[in-house]
């Protein structure tokens, strides 16, 4: 039986992070030298964490599915990153970072692990800036801040509208010096398959090399999963292409815990969807909404008008529209947290005052313009409202921008105890492929963090831990049992998909997937509507077995395979998900149950029943999976209901 | 709109390519290029037939993984955007587009549109950063840096490692991409250390991979999606110049 230990280490929350490393097991360096480690990901959380590795000594591999590291999808990345570095003097702290992300995360995270991360937060700006990181700054040559979603301090580091590509990009610098060194060596262009787990500990990987098909075996002392979040499993989102998931459910399969798959977070400030052959969302950086004011007409007429092009946004009067959010949430304004605001565009377009096709809420920019000037406006945003224009035809220097919420991240992921350890001894998986630190919901410009923090000064560390005691563990022959095993299997399932030769495209049942996903498990859930999910996706599950069809053949360039083989897992983690959200019967954060609300909608948690993580144990192809919860322990924070008002 | 496609189709590296019409009709102008091509794909999954190959994942101009020759154009016929931000709305009815790989010695193709850029990893191996280990560096702020200089290197940074400009490039230099690494480091006092040694290396990487040499026919800066700009080729020339003396 599973058993959820969180090592989290004793002493004062102030202390615990310093106490471990000083207690922890290190490697010297000689026999560094001689222990391997395989990095499933390039993102920030693989890329630091591999070239990190690197540089103490260890020989590490990474893989990406991508033709280069530098394309993982963290690059997309837009608004910023979060540090507790206090430069502005407003009053920021370790502590406050803290606790806003605990609040934000509605108390459903572990206060240790968060604790960490705000406390290593500072050395990361630090590490970026000493790359070469070129971030935003003021004309006294010192760091500029900004404000994001659920923080009253400007603690946000950014690098234009695209901190994720600079941060990202550093990191691929220091991943390429120690491809430099010899340390490294990268595999681009290849797709981890399976986890090879050889006598309880994780020891290798499976991989397909998607240019020639060839199938390859990899084997090291430790495996590190960051291969990022699931949040295609809607289909349309806005992640990458070909962001998925199915590393992390090899690994679930293998026996890793799977925690908390209900929480997935809806950005609310996305570019609508405009038509069925729609391929991915758009996000407008939710950095935007530090100076443009959210609102929908008051009346439904005026609504209806819009929406026919009979009404012009800008034609209509101060006194007839509805800044909902300054309205409902005059605290925190245009500013509430990511699941506030999705939510309340939902509601306000599901009574009827959206405007463009009906989902869709203004973004409105023309108040900043005039008390700031087109130029500041344009300093701050010009290359989101250029991108806005492209994909719109619209001009938002002169109409409001039309936003509407969409799939971001998923909070839930792989469970890792303190030292970011799965359920699988020598597997540690890494940002957004755990489930760490975010609980149920993640506050903008904390996702950057948390990667590079596990990436940079976490990892590195608790690794260490583990493999001192690998050390006269000689290295695997790849021509062990276990991996023909795994390769086996693999291949069977590869062949599987191609003997199938039915009628209809991988992309089909994808979307079908995703529709249920988006209707039953999305921004709003209920009982009857999940055990609906449920029921559906067992069916989809089926035909997608029966009746798809993959073109082309194994050996090749084929992204056909390679996407079935996506679908096919994401269709697993989609029941897995909605089974999750079926039993958390309380909102919190991104999980929103219609059944568990106050009065005034606001999410109603459960904290005597479900202040836990609850964390799925894999039983096997015909059985149900198990839930085991870690109960979580509050003695520094209070717990409350969430206010933003 | 309706479209004819003449795409460039070959199985692997060893074989002839050629290329192959295809029709494709109701496209929304609101469709993007890519979403395009999505759609013909699903038509030949439809007919039994293999889908065209194309690179892309981040479907919002900053990944670098897509990237087509599309009418005779990198990226397409509008300007300062990657393939994936590209829209039918700026095609005609009616139209007959023709759709190629990056073409250049040092990107040998994989299968129909994609291509191998592994070449500029190896150009930021041999030098594109500034060597630091994690950990034991300095608070950000002990380190000013004017703002005219931030944006500049923040300008060059900007690069998506597209390979556009090689592509447009008559010699297939890789002249803009090393030069936007170069600036980006070098403007930064963090960069300037080691500025001498990394110009040296990337550049005689560059070559040492088959990159042409640069004749300042700026056809690059033209069609680089980023608007990276040429004065960070004078800027690389400069510090070059300024190694090879020292
Ligand atoms: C549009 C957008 C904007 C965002 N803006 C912000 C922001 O401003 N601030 C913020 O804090 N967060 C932001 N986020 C969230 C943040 O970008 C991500 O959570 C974070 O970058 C994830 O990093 P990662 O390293 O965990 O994974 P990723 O960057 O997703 O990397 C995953 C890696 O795993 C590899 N991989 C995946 N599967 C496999 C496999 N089977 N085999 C081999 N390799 C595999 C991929 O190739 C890739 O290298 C944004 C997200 C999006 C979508
Ligand atoms: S310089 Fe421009 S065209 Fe060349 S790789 Fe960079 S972004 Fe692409
Ligand atoms: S797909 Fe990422 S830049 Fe086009």
């Amino acid at each position: 039986m599973t058993d959820l230990k969180a090592k989290i280490p004793e002493g004062p929350l102030a202390e615990k992070w310093t106490r471990f490393k000083g207690n922890q097991k290190l490697v010297n360096p000689a026999n560094k030298r001689k222990l391997d480690v395989i990095v499933v990901g390039s993102g920030l959380a693989g890329a630091s964490a591999a070239a990190s590795l690197g540089e103490l000594g260890f020989n590490v591999k990474v893989f990406c599915y991508q033709d280069s590291t530098r394309r993982a999808h963290s690059i997309a990345a837009q608004g910023g990153i979060n540090a507790a570095k206090n430069y502005p003097n407003d009053g920021d702290s370790v502590w406050r970072l803290f606790h806003d992300t605990i609040k934000g995360g509605d108390y459903r995270s572990r206060e240790a692990n968060v604790y960490r991360l705000a406390e290593v937060s500072g050395n990361i700006i630090d590490q970026c800036v000493a790359q070469g990181v070129p971030f935003a700054r003021e004309y006294g040559g010192l760091l500029d801040n900004r404000s994001f979603g659920g923080a009253q301090v400007s603690r946000t580091f950014y690098a234009r509208g695209q901190t994720g590509q600079q941060l990202l990009l550093g990191a691929y610098s220091a991943l390429s010096r120690q491809v430099n060194k010899g340390s490294l060596e990268v595999f681009a262009r290849t797709e981890m398959l399976d986890l090879v787990v050889v006598d309880g500990k994780a020891r290798g990987i499976i991989t397909r090399d998607l240019a020639t098909g060839e199938i390859q075996r990899h084997s090291a002392h430790a495996v590190v999963v960051a291969s990022g979040g699931y949040g295609n499993v809607f289909f349309l989102s806005t992640n990458a292409m070909g962001s998925n998931a199915s590393a992390a459910w090899q690994c679930f399969k293998k026996g890793a815990c799977f925690a908390n798959p209900a929480y997935a977070q809806i950005h609310p400030t996305c570019i609508p969807v405009h038509g069925s052959f729609q391929s991915k969302l758009t996000l407008m950086s939710e950095s935007l909404r530090n100076d443009g004011r959210i609102w929908v007409p008051k009346n439904k007429e005026d609504a209806e008008k819009i929406r026919k092009g009979t009404l012009k946004p800008t034609d209509l009067k101060e006194e007839d529209r509805d800044y909902y959010l300054e309205r409902r949430y005059p605290a925190f304004g245009n500013l509430v947290p990511r699941d506030v605001a999705s939510r309340a565009a939902k509601e306000r377009c599901d009574a009827g005052y959206g405007v463009g096709t009906g989902l869709a809420v203004y973004l409105d920019f023309a108040d900043a313009i005039n008390r700031l000037g087109r130029d500041v406006i344009e300093a701050r945003y010009g290359n989101l409202f250029q991108m806005y224009e492209k994909i719109t035809d619209e001009n938002p220097y002169e109409t409001p921008m039309m936003i509407y919420p969409a799939i971001h991240y998923t909070m839930g992921g792989i469970w890792v105890d303190y030292e970011l350890q799965t359920t699988v001894p020598g597997l540690f998986a890494i940002g957004e492929a755990n489930f760490s630190d975010h609980g149920a919901n993640r506050l903008g410009a904390s996702a950057l963090m948390q990667g590079l923090a596990d990436g940079y000064f976490v990892l590195p560390y608790t690794i260490q831990n583990y493999l001192a005691d690998e050390i006269k563990t000689p290295r695997l022959e790849t021509s062990h049992p276990a991996f023909d095993e795994a390769e086996k299997a693999i291949s069977e399932r590869i062949d599987q998909l191609f003997s199938i030769q039915g009628t209809k495209s991988v992309d089909s049942f994808h979307k079908r997937l995703g529709a249920v996903m988006w209707d039953f498990v999305g921004m709003a859930r209920n009982k009857e509507g999940l055990q609906q999910a449920i029921d559906q996706i067992v069916q989809i599950k089926k035909d997608f077995w029966s009746d798809v069809r993959i073109p082309g053949d194994k050996s090749e360039l084929n992204p056909e395979l390679e996407k079935a083989g996506r679908v096919a897992d994401f269709i697993e983690l989609g029941e897995l998900m909605a089974r999750d959200a079926l039993q958390r019967e309380e909102s919190c954060g991104g999980h929103f149950r219609e059944e568990y609300q106050t009065e005034e909608g606001e999410a109603l948690r459960n904290d005597d029943q479900y202040r836990y993580v609850g964390a799925w144990e894999y039983k096997g192809a015909d059985q149900e999976p198990v839930l085991h919860k870690e109960d979580l322990i509050f003695e520094y924070i209070q717990v409350k209901q969430r206010n933003y008002k | 709109m309706d479209f004819t496609l003449k795409i460039w189709r070959q199985e692997n590296a060893a074989v002839k390519g050629k290329f192959v019409t295809y029709q494709i009709n109701d496209i929304s102008p609101d469709s993007s290029f890519l979403e395009m091509l999505d759609q013909l794909n699903e038509s030949l999954i439809d007919k039994v037939q293999k889908p065209v190959c194309f690179d892309s994942d981040c479907r919002e101009g900053i990944c670098g993984a897509c990237g087509l020759y599309i009418n005779g154009r990198p990226h397409g016929p509008d300007d300062a955007i990657t393939t994936c931000q590209l829209h039918m709305r700026k095609f005609k009815s009616g139209q007959t587009i023709v759709i190629e790989p990056w073409r250049a010695k040092p990107f040998p193709i994989i299968k129909d549109l994609v291509v191998d850029r592994s070449s500029f990893d190896k150009i930021i191996e041999a030098g594109g950063y500034v060597s630091v280990n994690t950990g034991g560096v300095p608070d950000a702020n002990s380190i000013p840096i004017p703002k005219a200089n931030a944006d500049l290197a923040m300008d060059a940074a900007a690069c998506i490692g597209c390979g556009a400009c090689v592509a447009a490039c008559k010699n297939a230099s890789a002249m803009l991409f090393v030069s936007a690494k170069v600036a980006h480091l070098s403007l930064l006092p963090q960069g300037r250390v080691e500025a001498k040694e990394r110009v040296r290396k990337m550049v005689d990487t560059m070559d040492e991979l088959g990159f042409g040499n640069c004749t300042n026919t700026g056809a690059c800066e033209a069609e680089c999606p980023k608007e990276i700009s040429l004065t960070n080729i004078a800027r690389l020339n400069r510090e070059y110049y300024a190694a090879k003396l020292s």
